[in-house]
């Protein structure tokens, strides 16, 4: 029974988890390592850490993490954050990283998925889109969000999976952060279309949000952070409603 | 015990490494024959495409190194693939141990390729599955898969049911990684070096 995947993601900067989090039994919140090993326990299916320091430095303490979480963790990652280069991938997945996500460097040369993929393989390639709905059409955008291309979402997403994107992580920017729920439209319109993996993002509020990702938007994977990290939603308890509901988890 | 990782340039070892060092087992990495042949147990790891893979297997002359190792041996992902007779990836001939062939997942079938995610192993029949139950999940990463055959030691259904894990004689192959496939996929690796 192939199941659906739950993913917890951490935003992280010099090192350290940013968001605050709120688990009982957690010595250190800022600790990636330690959050991760929580997650793994709890049930999550992968994690991702979305790197978000600014300086070519802070990305070196990142590697170091990559290495820990890689020691310490049973379950698969992915890295993302400011990845522009094959040796950016190689030195992550050196260090014991599953996958990498890219975005904006994608955009700015699409050949760089090519790349990646020839060299490394499609099924550690993410390819990370951002983007916005204005007046009925869906948006690339950049740099989190913030600054729009002209892009169609669905156009570039089979750009990326026929050069090589192994998986497809949409977030859509009119959700994020509502907590109102996933873009269910848009994901199921790029399921259809394409024949890799749709991890869906942004706007995870409640169980019945992830429930309607799955039927309504047919992702094959969901991913969240802040419900997670202050235990508003529990991963066990999101997937025994999940499978109360006739839909496949691991549990 | 000395075991050894085959070290052939292809894919992500450190997670294996890790794996067996969190099961308190030193590993050591080599592409070196006599490391290899006096190990007491061999993994074969592999990631990434498999015409490359086996040119980089020739490159360091395992390709007739690997056949004639006596001791267990778990190939894992790629690695157990290029242990099948032969793969569409590349029109690749394998290492000829298991017989059977490696597939494409269809696309038509309504399922996305690669397969990314946890899926249950099924009908596990061997000593390397000692403690798992069955319909056990694993995480498995994959575009081809191996078809069923009498070596098959445990079946996963993806659009068809294959074959994810093989035995003949001391040659193991599993097609999901148990190094990232929690505390079962940790039992499955403690399995491999009771055997």
């Amino acid at each position: 029974m192939f199941t659906k995947r739950i993913i917890p993601c951490l935003d992280i900067k010099n090192g350290r988890t940013v968001k605050g989090v709120n688990f009982v039994n957690l010595l250190d919140a800022g600790n990636p390592v330690e959050l991760a090993q929580q997650y793994a326990k709890k049930g999550a299916d992968e994690l991702v850490f979305l790197d978000i320091s600014a300086t070519q430095e802070a990305r070196k303490t990142t590697l170091e993490l990559v290495l820990h979480v890689a020691e310490q963790v049973n379950i698969p990652f992915t890295v993302g954050g400011g990845i522009g280069s094959v040796s950016d991938v190689d030195a992550l997945l050196k260090c014991g990283a599953d996958k990498v996500s890219i975005n904006s460097s994608a955009v700015k040369r699409p050949e760089l998925i090519s790349e990646l993929s020839a060299k490394f393989g499609n099924q550690c390639i993410v390819v990370a889109i951002d983007a916005k709905q204005i007046d009925g059409i869906w948006k690339v955008h950049l740099a989190g969000g913030s600054i729009p291309t002209d892009l169609d979402l669905f156009e570039w997403a089979k750009e990326a999976q026929d050069r090589g994107a192994g998986e497809i992580l949409f977030t859509s920017m009119n959700h994020d952060g509502t907590k109102n729920g996933f873009a269910n439209g848009a994901l199921a319109q790029l399921s259809k279309e394409l024949h890799i993996p749709i991890i869906a993002s942004g706007g995870a509020g409640s169980i019945a949000h992830f429930e309607e990702a799955f039927t309504k938007g047919k992702a094959d994977a969901a991913l969240a952070a802040s419900v997670f990290h202050y235990s508003e939603i529990e991963i066990k308890t999101l997937k025994q409603k999940l499978k109360e509901k006739g839909i496949a988890v691991r549990l | 015990m000395k075991l050894v990782i085959i070290d052939y340039g292809a894919g992500n070892i450190k997670s294996i490494q890790f794996a067996f060092g969190r099961l308190g087992v030193e590993t050591t990495l080599s592409s070196n024959k006599e490391t290899i042949m006096e190990a007491d147990k061999v993994i074969f790891p592999g990631v990434g495409e498999a015409s490359s893979a086996m040119h980089m297997l020739r490159s360091h002359e395992l390709n007739t190194l690997i056949p004639k190792l006596k001791q267990p041996v778990l190939g894992i992902c790629l690695g157990m693939q290029l242990l099948c007779q032969h793969t569409e990836e590349g029109n690749t001939d394998g290492l000829g141990i298991f017989q059977t062939k490696v597939k494409r997942f269809a696309t038509e079938q309504d399922i996305k390729v690669p397969q990314i995610g946890w899926n249950t192993v099924e009908n596990v029949t061997s000593n390397l599955f000692k403690g798992i139950p069955e319909q056990a999940f694993m995480y498995l990463v994959h575009s081809y898969y191996a078809e069923m055959c009498p070596e098959t030691i445990a079946t996963t259904t993806y659009g068809t049911s294959y074959a994810s894990a093989l035995q003949h004689n001391n040659f193991y192959g599993v097609q999901f990684h148990p190094e990232k496939s929690g505390e079962v996929g940790s039992k499955l690796l403690a399995n491999f070096l009771e055997l």
